[in-house]
């Protein structure tokens, strides 16, 4: 049998630490559903969803009833729907935003990803009406959740689409004054898209993935951060040993889950996703981790180096103990989401410039980061260029979520409670960027020698 | 299937007498028992197979929440996968 120790070393994990399976993600294919009517390829949209989709939460319950482990959401993912709805002649797809959402609330699920287009080269009429359509989608809809791939490493950056894409979040955050611009929150603008990301707001079922799938996102901040309170002062090879050890250990967790769920509704198992995902609950914060190791508070000298650390041992720990590893994979650092990300912003201690360095070094990228109202459209999209650079020069997935939360300014926050947390607004550069942003056209793949 | 029971709480008489009739009642056959002092808790760990359970999970795992309340201990049943992906490679 095992031993005692080992037992009350998971459920103190579970119970103390709040160690959680973030997610449980259904990845659908719709691209069987495509019609010259609009109206029918909706139909069928929703008839596949409730279909596949319909045991997806009681199975979730199922497993939670059985392990005593929360599954915080349980999610669907579907085929960009540029690619669905390109075949119908509608000139706008807000419909197809709803008809997620009708499908999602109907199986019961917390949000449906998808409502997304792939231009990171170029756009067809598709991808221009879907992304014309984001604003209207978000602000009509509850559940949906929408991504633009606006650039990789190997096609380089769409900087058409980059200059839409902040015309786009301002327009959501406009349509949804009344709520903190909370449509922008669900919008997020990639740089090399990963097509089997279980995370909300970018999740979207690739291309490349089969019929139906599940994907596992796993969290564990809180117990990364209780392993490393017992290393205190020691060398950071023991620090990276002790985060290796602590992610295997919930990564294993992650990969029985989402064995017994594929198992159970029959469908494909996908991947495991290691993202260190924060939530704004005490103890469940990435941010505290970083000053365990030795920073006074998030976002001092130092801040970048730590999170490189973690980033890489989460991954090493995990890549062991789950069969397939994907998604995003890295150490979340939103900031409405964390508790100790909140705190360093309103000490003072972190800036977007200091999270732009860090997101060089772990995924995501700047994600739930509120900034003042009055920010330029062209500078989001100039942001959203800084970022997807990182991101295409690195070989990495970065992503932008910013909310310009209308009628607000640097000193002010936004609430949106649950999950979403609450955000102080963040300063924005005060310069201009609407010539760089009106050259449009595209910035060049990087080159992949002579590295320095 | 077999799950693991754990017990944790201060210490008191009767607490196994009390679980383990619990158990007996719903058929459930004890087959490893552990019990020992942690940080100055009471915490008894039992591997059990819940072949012979006729009654949901879930309610089980109801009845034993209730016991433990009566008890002042925390009473919870995993299966033990959970454990044994954990900490067995």
């Amino acid at each position: 049998m095992l031993n005692t120790y080992e037992i009350m070393e998971t459920i103190r994990m579970l119970e103390e630490e709040k160690l959680d399976i973030r997610t449980v993600t259904m990845g659908i294919s719709l691209s069987d559903c495509a019609d010259g009517d609009g109206e029918k390829a909706r139909e069928k949209i929703y008839n596949k969803i409730t279909k596949y989709a319909g045991d997806l939460v009681k199975t979730a319950e199922e497993i939670e009833v059985k392990y005593d482990i929360p599954i915080i959401n349980k999610r669907i993912s579907v085929t960009p729907i540029s690619l669905v709805a390109a075949a119908s002649d509608d000139p706008n797809y807000v419909e197809f935003a709803k008809t997620l959402d009708r499908a999602a609330k109907e199986v019961g699920v917390d949000f449906i990803g998808g409502f997304s287009a792939l231009v990171h080269k170029g756009m067809t009429e598709a991808d221009k009406k879907l992304i014309e359509s984001i604003p209207e989608a978000l602000a009509q809809t509850e559940r949906v959740c929408s991504s633009v791939n606006i650039g990789t490493t190997r096609a380089g950056l769409n900087m058409d689409a980059v200059a839409r894409m902040g015309k786009v979040v301002k327009k959501c955050a406009e349509l949804t004054t009344d709520n903190g611009g909370v449509a922008a929150s669900k919008l997020v603008v990639f740089a090399n898209a990963p097509e089997d990301n279980p995370f909300m707001a970018g999740a979207f079922h690739g291309v490349g993935e089969g019929e139906c799938m599940i994907n596992v996102g796993i969290s564990g901040p809180g117990a990364v951060k209780a392993a490393l309170t017992k290393v205190k002062g020691e060398p950071f090879d023991v620090v990276a040993e002790t985060i290796k050890k602590t992610a295997f250990k919930i990564t294993r967790m992650g990969q029985l889950v989402a064995k017994e769920a594929s198992e159970k509704l029959g469908v494909t198992a996908g991947i495991v996703d290691l993202s260190l995902a924060p939530t704004p609950a005490v103890g469940d914060s990435v941010a505290r981790i970083l000053e365990e190791m030795g920073v006074e508070v998030a976002g001092a000298h130092g801040t970048t180096a730590a999170l490189a650390l973690l980033n890489d041992a989460v991954k090493k720990g995990g890549v062991m103990a789950s069969s397939h590893v994907g998604g995003l994979s890295g150490a979340f650092i939103p900031v409405s989401e964390d508790a100790g990300m909140i705190e360093a912003v309103e000490k003072g201690a972190l800036s977007l410039e200091k999270l732009e360095a860090m997101t060089a070094v772990c995924s995501v990228g700047l994600d739930m980061i509120a900034v003042p109202g009055k920010t330029t459209a062209d500078t989001i999209s100039a942001i959203i260029a800084d970022e997807a650079a990182i991101g295409m020069v690195n070989h990495k997935t970065t992503a932008v979520r910013v909310i310009p939360v209308p009628g607000k300014d640097v000193g002010e926050e936004v609430v949106y409670g649950g999950l979403f947390g609450r955000a102080p607004i963040m300063k924005v550069s005060d310069f201009s960027s609407s010539e760089f942003i009106a050259r449009g056209g595209r910035i060049p793949a990087p080159l992949q020698s002579l590295k320095n | 299937m077999k799950a693991i029971i754990s017990v944790i709480g201060v210490d008191q008489r009767g607490i196994i007498a009390e679980v383990s009739t619990l158990l007996a009642d719903e058929k459930v056959n004890i087959l490893d028992i552990n019990q020992t002092i942690l940080d100055e808790y009471f915490t008894m760990t039992m591997l059990v197979d819940l072949e012979s359970l006729e009654i949901p999970l879930e309610e089980l795992k109801k009845e034993l929440k209730t016991k433990g309340e009566k008890l002042g201990v925390s009473i919870k049943l995993q299966h033990e996968d959970i454990f044994r992906s954990m900490h067995r490679i």
